[in-house]
Formats: structure tokens, sequence, C-alpha cells
């Protein structure tokens, strides 16, 4: 299923006409002290540069607390960039507002990553899934439920009627999930952020789900952000992969390359934290770095990951920032590792 | 494996059935297994399957809608089954037996030092004062990797790993044969996970202690199963060593289950199960699993038996027989 990347091989990350180009953006809260009073910023986003075209599926993989969150709601538009640009489908986010800003929302679905409480409990599904249509203008009920039942269709909510008329909890987990998934997809977006769509639904139907998201990808032509800290399921998904750290972007490569050849630091510790089932399992301990993600008020000076790594280079890494270091075909890093000029290089 | 002298926990034919208003529920329904001393059997099974109900049965942490609570627990050479509820409460909870429930890091009281909480039930159980229940806190304190300074600090002013670490922790405190884990791992980032993982191998084999770990995540349950035991919908299909299981497991519940675990270092795709695990209002007479079966054939429309295999596996299957 992941062989559409045969012929995006030898394209360049960067395109012409992206759907959506993220430059440079910060996202930073304000910390108030005794509600005014300025004490600083949580840099939630501090940074961020990709680009995304149609029909691409793209993973983001950390942490909590790397600033994944804070990325997805400035791109839903539910953010506001602190600095940096936002351009999705020719639209630049912080030049939008009121009556455009809910058109550039339309053309973008969210899927939750807890559908239960992503569903109000008192609406039945087919209210849950007319709220967006008559938000966004669609006057004819006939019009209305044609589109619902196509979407049910899709995402194989069936029988439909036996489903409409039902409230959410009378559905089991994998069902609510295909609820939420059909609420994202009912306006026909663009683009779809998938924000942990897997994580609190049982092994044996996450799977179901994952390829329902494939599908939905390739025949609707979507562009998809999947957001995990699961790199197993990450696999089955997406051409291409970045990794977050403290509101950074520290890696970005295409999957394949990603998992075989992982170069930071931190990317390793992940990849080597990940466990698939095997008895051998019990027998080792995993390698982990020491310590916990870092303040995002007052983050390490130079690589936030310096405190936590076993290559840190004293001078070099809790000093200076590291750029990013093209290191292979749509394969960036941000490690000192990677430069040409460091003698510890290997 | 069966009646050797280090066996520590032997269940059989546990039952707990819960009365609701739409009838009765068979959460478990019938459950066998056994754990020997230093050992971790690990219970995997979707949600809803009567895993942690196992856990409150084996505790007798037990609400009240109760309809039927039997069976026999044998801890050593007791069958803490028998005894009434002040003594399971003084002899067996905590002191032999504790639990780290699901959320457990969530569930850390606010207002109260972490060290305090930690050193409770050394206090309460042990009848310790609490110098030395503190003492004794920050022994596990140190068991876990939490800073000692930790131990005059509030659940909030740590993080998720931190308090997951203080709730097991407090879980040792009372140095137990048994500890029950409920879902220790599933809130927390991978590498923490690994970190929690890590430390728990390290206790096993430090403290001599023994564990039941409760999941759905069957990656993670492999860091560190000696013994696998598989629910659906109430019962025990399979038990098995580890080493068997995750290579090749027998019931075809069990094999579909495996199947569909993501992998990362494997480039086999992962499958789902068709269907839903059966009500346990009305579960099926005969085989729970028959309905989502592909091997399924006339026999399992009757209750299929426990077939303990030569190497010792048990597997509650018609194929086996």
């Amino acid at each position: 299923m992941s062989n559409t990347n045969g012929d995006l091989k030898e394209k360049p990350l960067l395109d012409e006409q992206p759907l959506l180009q993220i430059q440079n953006l910060h996202v930073w809260y304000e910390l108030k002290r005794f509600g005014f009073g300025h004490a600083g910023y949580v840099r939630a986003v501090d940074g961020v540069t990709f680009d995304l075209k149609q029909g691409e599926a793209m993973a983001c993989v950390g942490e909590s607390g790397c600033g994944k969150s804070s990325l997805m709601k400035t791109i839903l538009g539910l953010n506001r960039p602190t600095k940096g640009d936002v351009v999705f489908d020719n639209t630049r986010l912080t030049e939008t507002q009121g009556e455009d800003l809910r058109l550039y929302r339309a053309k973008i679905g969210y899927v939750q990553q807890d559908p239960f409480g992503a569903l109000p409990p008192f609406m039945t599904i087919q209210r849950i899934l007319e709220e967006p249509l008559i938000i966004n203008g669609i006057k004819d009920k006939e019009d209305r439920l044609q589109r619902i039942h196509k979407i049910l269709e899709e995402v194989k909510l069936t029988p439909i009627e036996e489903v409409l008329p039902k409230y959410p909890h009378m559905l089991s987990g994998g069902q609510q999930q295909r609820v939420v998934i059909a609420r994202a997809m009912v306006m026909e977006p663009k683009l779809l952020v998938a924000d942990e769509p897997v994580s609190m639904l049982d092994a044996s139907v996450r799977v179901e789900i994952l390829r329902l998201l494939r599908n939905l990808q390739e025949t609707h032509d979507l562009a998809v952000i999947y957001i995990t800290h699961d790199l197993s399921t990450v696999r089955y998904f997406s051409e291409y992969i970045f990794v977050m750290y403290a509101g950074e972007v520290i890696e970005i490569a295409k999957m394949d390359d990603l998992l075989k050849e992982p170069k930071h630091p931190y990317t390793l510790a992940l990849l080597e934290a990940s466990s698939d089932p095997n008895a051998d399992n019990a027998l080792v301990m995993r390698e982990v770095p020491r310590g916990e993600p870092p303040s995002l008020v007052n983050p390490p000076q130079g690589c936030r990951f310096n405190p936590r790594c076993s290559h840190m280079m004293p001078g070099l890494c809790d000093v200076k920032e590291p750029p990013n270091f093209v290191v292979g075909p749509g394969h960036r890093v941000a490690c000192w590792l990677y430069d040409e000029k460091t003698p510890d290089a290997h | 494996m069966d009646a050797t002298n280090n066996e520590l926990l032997m269940v059989r034919g546990l039952r707990l059935h819960f009365q609701t208003r739409k009838g009765v529920v068979q959460a478990v329904d019938g459950v066998d297994f056994d754990l020997g001393r230093n050992e971790a059997t690990v219970v995997i099974g979707e949600s809803g399957c009567g895993k942690s109900s196992l856990a409150k049965a084996i505790l007798r942490l037990l609400p009240r809608n109760i309809n039927t609570y039997d069976g026999e627990v044998w801890l050593r050479d007791e069958n803490i089954m028998t005894l009434n509820d002040e003594s399971f409460r003084k002899e067996v909870r905590w002191k032999k037996i504790s639990m780290v429930p699901q959320a457990a890091m969530n569930a850390l009281n606010p207002v109260m030092r972490i060290g305090d909480q930690v050193a409770e039930p050394a206090m309460v159980h042990l009848g310790l004062n609490k110098k030395d229940a503190l003492a004794q806190a920050l022994r596990m304190f140190e068991q876990v990797g939490v800073p000692a300074d930790f131990l005059h600090r509030y659940a909030f002013e740590l993080s998720g790993g931190m308090r997951q670490r203080a709730a097991l922790a407090m879980s040792l405190v009372t140095l137990p044969d048994l500890v029950i884990l409920d879902e220790p791992t599933s809130a927390l980032d991978v590498l923490t996970q690994a970190n929690i993982m890590n430390l728990m191998k390290r206790v096993k084999k430090d403290l001599d202690t023994s564990f039941i770990l409760i999941t759905h995540d069957i990656a993670t349950s492999s860091e560190l199963a000696d013994n696998v035991a598989v629910m659906y919908a109430g019962q025990i299909v399979e038990v098995s060593d580890a080493r068997r299981f995750f290579r090749e497991p027998l019931h075809p519940y069990s094999q579909k289950l495996m199947a569909s675990v993501p992998r990362l270092r494997e480039t086999v795709e992962p499958d789902f199960i068709t269907g839903q695990p059966p009500s346990l209002l009305n579960p099926p007479t005969g085989c729970r699993f028959a309905e989502r079966c592909p091997a399924r054939f006339d026999r399992c429309d009757e209750e299929p038996p426990t077939v303990v295999r030569g190497d010792g596996r048990k597997v509650k299957c018609w194929l086996y027989v």
C-alpha cells in the first residue's frame, strides 16, 4: 500500500505549488504574572518549516509537550502564529479573518484523538454529521442527507439507517472513530489532520481505521497530516515523516529512509524504545536517554536535545543551535554530528 | 509447571458476574491460571474482555452490584477466597498483593506530599511508625528511580512518568509477593514507557516480586512477560510461556490478535479482526470466539474444553482436542 512513493522518489521535498506551506512558524504563548504583567513565553513551536503537497501523507512524531498539537491547531486556524507564515491553498492564514477564516477552516478536516470525547453525547449521529453542513450553509436538507449517506458509506458505517438515529455512546470505540472521520470528511476537505486517531482504540481495530484513512487519502487525493507518538503505526501510512522535539523539527525524511537510516540521536532513541512483540525483549534493558524533555519557557541553549544526548560535543552543541544539514534526498537533520566541518562526525 | 513449590498464585474457576438492569454481565467467567514466584504473567485482550475485572476479582475490590463471585484463589497454601472481608483486608491486600490501578498516576492525592502517600500503606498495613515508613518509601523511590527530594513534593509538581513511578513505588512499599499492574504504560510517551518497563524488569530482579500485567498493548507486554494469558469475552482462551506464544500463538484469536499488531522492524501487513466481541450479557453457548473465527467448524457450537498440551501450554479450542 505504501508504494505510491515510487514516483515521489526523484522529486525534492519542495515543489512548485504545495497545498500547505509552513515557513519559519513560531507559536508562542504568553505567560502572565497575576493575570497581567509579562512573565515570558512558552515557545511551543519555534521555527518550523515544511511543505505538503496535494495527495501526500505526512506523519509528525514527537512526545507530549513537543509542540505537535500547537502546530496542528495553528494549521487548523485555531491559534494565531506569533511569527512566520502558514499558506494553505493560496490563502495566507495571518491575513485571513472572519468569514474567510471560516471558509479556510472548512477546507481542513480534523480527526481527534479520543472519539468519545470528541462527539457531543446528546446529539444523534445524524445531527453530528449535519452540523458542519448547516454551519457551512448547505440549506437543502435532502442535499445534506445525501452527503451524509455518501460519507457514511465510505467510512463503512452501515447499515446507515440504523446508525443515524443513534447516540455516540451506543457505538463501539471503532465505530465512534468512524463517525469522527466521517464528520471530518463531510465537507470534502483538501487536508485532513489526524491527531493520534488510533491511540485510544484496541489493537484489533487500529489497523482497520488506519486502512480506512489510507483509502480515503487515495480516493480523494487528500493531503493528510498524521500526528502520533507510536512509530510502529506510521509505517503503514505516510510517505514523509518529521520528528519534533521541544518545539522544533529535528529530522525530516521519507518514511523508509528514516526507519532504515535514522540520523538524529533523538530519532534513534525513539526507534530503540519502540518494541515489537518478541519474547527476547524481556531479557534486555532498553537504552533510553536520561532526563525529560526541557521546559519550553527556557529551552536549553544550542541544540535542545544536548542535555540528554550521548553524542553531545561540549562547546558546540550546548552553544550553537544546529542548522538543518542535508544528508540525503529530502532528508534533513538538525544535528551537529552531520556537519562536515565537525571533526567528531563519523 | 503445575503444583511445584515455586507456585505463588493458583486461580481456579474464578467467576465474577455483575447484576445490571439488563441482566447478568459475565465479566469473569471460569478463569484458571497459575503464577510462579518471581514470574510475570501478562493478561492481554481487547477492551471489555474482563481483564480489569479479573484483577478486581483477585484483590476482591468489588462494586456493589455483584451477582456471582466464587471460585478458588490460592495464594501459596491458602485459599484466600475463604477469608472474611476483614481478614482479607488485613492479611492479603497490600501486604501480599498490591495493585497499580489504571491511570494511577492521575489518582494521587493532590494535597498530600508524595512521600507521605507512598509511605501510608506501610504505616497502615505493616504497622511501621512514620519515620520507618518514610525510610521504606525512600528505599522504594531509589528502586524506581525517583530522586529523594521528591518525597516532599506534590503530585502536580511531577511529570507523568515520575508520577507513574511514584504509584509503582507505593505498590512496592509493603514488599508484597505479587503486584497487579493495570495498563501501567498506556497513557505514557514511548521513551517514558521504555523507562518504566526497564524499571519493572529491575524491580522484578531485585525484589523477587511477581507481576500480573494487564494490558492491550501486546508489543510492550513482551518486555516483561514470562507467561501470557489471552482473555476473550470473560474467559482465558490461551495460557502459554512467552517465548512460544510470541513466536507461534495457538488459539485462532491469539493468532488474529498477534497479526493485528503493527510492527516496526518487519514488513508484514497487519491484519484486523472482523466483527465485534460478543456481549457479556448473553454470551454464545459454544465457543465465544466462533462467530469471528476463520477456523470455525461444527463442534464450535459446543463449549470447548481447555486442552493442556505436552509442552504445558493451555488452549481452549476444539482444534487442539
